[in-house]
């Protein structure tokens, strides 16, 4: 018999009023029937597999099927969906959404382009809602357990632990393994603000289950989630609130980003709040009383719910680690080194576990490092690895290596190649003339160190530099790459000649001045 | 021409003063509170009257002596109606009592800003009278009575200010700004000084940026490049950073000017007005914090904003004062600025006076179309030093004479020039 604290029954009360899961429709259960269908049978275990793989996240599917087809036997647990956070509550669903939320901020703006703007702009939450779901459930299919079958992965659904340095146990089956790669990736943490778990809040995991666009939200943290659902949700029609506890949005990039986010932000209609913390969360009615402090000044706002988005811990507790001899920390995952392996050698660990930068894209890099390093004795290492990210906001914000604080914290000398997205003529063109190319070279050097894109589609227009890094091109080179006219991604080649007109030197030009007038 | 708008200025430092205390209004809206860094403005001004002929050299002097006594004498405390706290002052003061308004901040830069006018006023009032002798000995001690190791906070470099119902702002200083003085004078403070290292850990977030084909330590809104500039004289002296990168402060002020000007030119976001001889953007008071459709394009305006180029906030608010405060910089841009402002938009001077911003994208009593009501303390401070200091370089040559600012400056790691 199990015994409930008043507070404990009042939480699952509340619980019960979020949406735990999506609306029961066809494309919920074409997504079941490819990340867990219902009638599956874990299979029949092998001897002992070359790599067994908790986690079918990002990198567990990359890790498993690299390893199948180098013709390992390989396992790959799971104990809820495969495709995890990506697909089934991260990067997928936001980005079905974001899609749409930047349709209606565009019919409002129609007239920014010469367009008419429609006479009434509905919003069907929905309808929103309903194509997020299709869209999982159509790239659901790519990676579905059967499609991992097929493969030659053995996939198994089920709590999976450590029972020895080279076992682990799933649903009853104990798997013996050469090597082992923990890829169970991170959840939301849990904000310690009293009275938030009793009045309920939302985080990535349940916001998609949402069937109605709140009318008042209340968003917790300025990070990449925080921004991007802030303003979907804004869009959407609901009354944003935004308290960050930072003097910026997104602190880890550079100042001039923040502040074009925060502009952006502000003119969609978000009521912004930085320097701003949650104190204390109380329910009156229905209605969401959110305590908050900003420099010492205390006010309280009333919404309908709350979006925390204030980071993320790895999912590290029920794997009995310590049975494996692995060690770990709750706050920043499991103790790797630069080839990715723990502190038991035939176990690895990949992804948000036991990275800092918790992004599919990394997850999916660190994976193959991991998968080589294990099944083929190799040496890759992890910090050869050069990854950029995105935040999807609109504009969004890009970025790769260094920043310029950093490379001054290494000694580096640094200088800054920008470019305003308002002197690329696409961008005019297209009315999306927000944001810049900021080009880190070494000084002295045409290097590149790192750069921060900032613009309508900065997350496309990052994949040029981040190939010029990994090939270790240079501004040079990139200022002789033809790139086709017009497109927004020419800001890079234009940050390349600014670049070549600094070489440039009033000797150099007096040379030249000379030579043209003989 | 530079006299007229320069007195003009001037003039609001008599008007807005209280005898009683020497405190000096924020703004001269009725009801304004004092605002401490434009006290130091106005310590700063009284010499250039006096050499200007606008006032008396003792007149000068009282006022200085009376805002210095005030200054000395007023409450320290951590209590929440002090008039500051470990020898710092509150942002805002009541302009009767001194006491601290608004629930302000204990502010490190603008209690920087007012030190700056205490020191230039120790400076010039040498002479060996009773009340040039207690301008002296008062100015040295608010000075030491600083305690700049409690302004970290425990962090590596200073904070920003400090309240006493929350402790420490949470705002760091990020990037280039202002500070340039608040580091020079708390590093050569002979009593509670910033750490040596201090220095090095604010400008380790400098960015040297090639914006519109110009080289440069960014920072967008242009009073940036002026307030620590208005006192010290940055030509051919040199930080780390700055032998780095071949410049120095004042050549930076320049370039940035010129950014200003080509943001101007090219007008991106498509303000009314703005041309080569329309520019401007900084901090500065604003229409406010609204959003207007105006010729079919959706406007987003802001009140008192830090308004920067390239990156923005941009509403199309032309700060003028800062225009001409780029005077010793850029000559040849400032001037060509300040005749089109005279020609295409002379409603909004009003009795030689710039006001704090205009915006001519808003529809208004004339082509200047926004106008910001009365004055500000600041804007009106600035222009006088970078008037004088255009003109005769008074500020700077005083503020050489003060050994804070050398040994500050040495500390901080500048060389050569002025300082060999």
């Amino acid at each position: 018999m199990t015994h409930f604290s008043a507070q404990q029954e009042q939480v699952v009360q509340q619980d019960q009023m979020l949406p735990s899961e999506p609306p029961d429709d066809r494309f919920h259960r074409a997504l079941l029937h490819n990340v867990h269908p219902r009638a599956w049978r874990n299979p029949k275990s092998a001897d002992k597999y070359n790599l067994v793989i908790i986690g079918a996240g990002p990198g567990g599917i990359t890790a498993a099927r690299e390893a199948a087809a180098l013709g390992a036997k390989v396992a790959l647990i799971e104990r809820n969906f495969i495709g995890g956070d990506r697909l089934n509550v991260g990067c997928v669903p936001s980005k079905a959404i974001i899609r749409t939320a930047r349709l209606y901020a565009e019919m409002r703006d129609a007239d920014n382009v010469g367009a008419q703007v429609p006479g009434s702009i509905g919003i069907g939450f929905p309808t929103v809602m309903e194509r997020m779901r299709r869209i999982q459930a159509r790239l659901s299919r790519a990676d579905s357990a059967q499609r991992l079958s097929e493969a030659g992965v053995n996939v198994y659904f089920g709590e999976a632990h450590f029972a020895g340095p080279d076992t682990v146990e799933v649903a009853g089956d104990k798997l013996r393994f050469r090597k082992a790669l923990i890829a169970t990736g991170a959840r939301p943490l849990t904000p310690p603000i009293p009275g938030l778990v009793e009045a309920g809040y939302l985080t990535n995991e349940n916001v998609f289950n949402l069937t109605e666009c709140p009318r008042r939200l209340l968003v917790m943290g300025g990070g990449p989630l925080g921004c991007e659902l802030a303003q979907a949700f804004c869009r959407f029609g609901s009354h944003v609130i935004i308290a960050q506890d930072e003097p910026m949005f997104l602190p880890k990039e550079e100042r001039d980003a923040a502040q074009i986010l925060s502009d952006a932000l502000a003119r969609d209609g978000v009521e912004i709040h930085l320097n701003t913390t949650v104190v204390a969360v109380r329910m009156e009615g229905a209605r969401k009383v959110v305590d908050l402090v900003n420099d010492g000044d205390k006010f309280s706002v009333s919404v309908d719910e709350i979006l925390a988005g204030i980071g993320r811990v790895p999912n590290v507790e029920s794997l009995c680690l310590d049975v494996a001899g692995v060690r770990y920390d709750t706050e920043t995952g499991i103790h790797v080194d630069d080839f990715l392996k723990t502190s038991n050698r035939r176990i690895y660990a990949a992804g948000d576990v036991c990275l800092e930068h918790k992004f599919t894209h990394a997850a999916e890099a660190s994976a193959h490092i991991a998968v080589r390093n294990a099944l083929l004795l190799g040496r890759k290492r992890l910090s050869a690895l050069t990854i950029p990210w995105c935040t999807y906001t609109d504009p969004e914000i890009a970025h790769i290596g260094l920043y310029v604080r950093e490379a001054r914290e290494k000694a580096i000398p640094v200088r800054t190649l920008t470019i305003l997205m308002h002197d690329v003529d696409r961008a005019v063109t297209d009315g999306e003339e927000e944001g810049f190319v900021k080009i880190h070279v070494r000084d002295g050097t045409d290097r590149i160190l790192g750069a921060t894109v900032v613009a309508r589609h900065a997350g496309e227009m990052i994949n040029g530099l981040s190939l010029a890094i990994t090939s270790g091109i240079g501004l040079r080179t990139l200022a002789r790459v033809i790139h086709t006219y017009p497109t927004q991604a020419e800001a890079i080649k234009m940050a390349a000649d600014a670049y070549n007109r600094t070489r440039l030197t009033p000797t150099l030009k007096s040379l030249t001045r000379r030579w043209l007038a003989w | 021409m530079l006299d007229r708008f320069q007195r003009a200025a001037f003039g609001y430092f008599l008007e807005q003063f209280n005898p009683e205390n020497g405190l000096v209004a924020d703004t001269s809206r009725a009801g304004a509170p004092a605002s401490i860094a434009v006290v130091g403005f106005a310590l700063s001004c009284y010499p250039v009257g006096v050499e200007r002929g606008w006032m008396t050299r003792a007149d000068a002097a009282a006022r200085a002596l009376v805002t210095l006594r005030f200054f000395w004498n007023s409450v320290q405390s951590e209590q929440p109606d002090a008039t500051g706290h470990k020898g710092f002052y509150y942002h805002f003061l009541d302009m009767k009592t001194g006491k601290r308004v608004w629930q302000s901040e204990v502010s490190l830069i603008d209690t920087t800003l007012l030190l700056a006018g205490v020191l230039t006023a120790s400076v010039y009032f040498n002479g060996n009278t009773p009340s040039e002798n207690e301008i002296r000995e008062c100015a040295d001690a608010i000075y030491r009575r600083i305690d700049w190791q409690w302004a970290c906070g425990g962090a590596a470099t200073a904070r920003q200010g400090w309240k006493p119902e929350s402790g420490f702002l949470h705002y760091g200083w990020d990037g280039y700004d202002e500070a340039i003085i608040l580091y020079v004078l708390g590093l050569a403070s002979p009593t509670h000084p910033l750490p040596e290292d201090s220095y090095i850990g604010w400008t380790a977030t400098y960015q040297w940026e090639n914006i519109y084909d110009y080289e440069f330590l960014y920072a967008g809104p242009l009073f940036i490049h002026h307030f620590s500039q208005a006192w010290i004289d940055f030509a051919g002296i040199r930080d780390r950073f700055m032998c780095e990168k071949n410049s120095d402060y004042f050549e930076n002020s320049r370039r940035a000017t010129y950014v200003q000007r080509e943001y101007g030119r090219r007008n991106p976001y498509g303000f009314e007005g703005y041309g080569k001889d329309c520019w401007g953007i900084t901090a500065n008071d604003g229409l406010g914090s609204r959003t207007q459709k105006i010729d079919g394009r959706e406007r987003r305006f802001l009140g008192y904003a830090a308004r920067g180029v390239p990156y923005g906030p941009d509403d199309g608010t032309i700060g003028p004062c800062a225009t001409l405060s780029s005077l010793p910089f850029a000559p040849e841009l400032a001037l060509s600025a300040l005749r089109h402002f005279c020609a295409c938009y002379p409603e909004m001077i009003r009795e030689s006076r710039l006001p704090s911003g205009f915006n001519p994208t808003l529809p208004g009593g004339g082509p200047s179309g926004w106008v910001s009501e009365g004055y500000f303390g600041l804007d009106q401070g600035i222009l006088i030093l970078m008037i004088e200091n255009y003109r005769s370089g008074l500020i700077w040559n005083l503020m050489r004479r003060c050994p804070y600012i050398g040994n500050g400056l040495r500390r901080a790691g500048f060389t050569g020039g002025w300082l060999s």
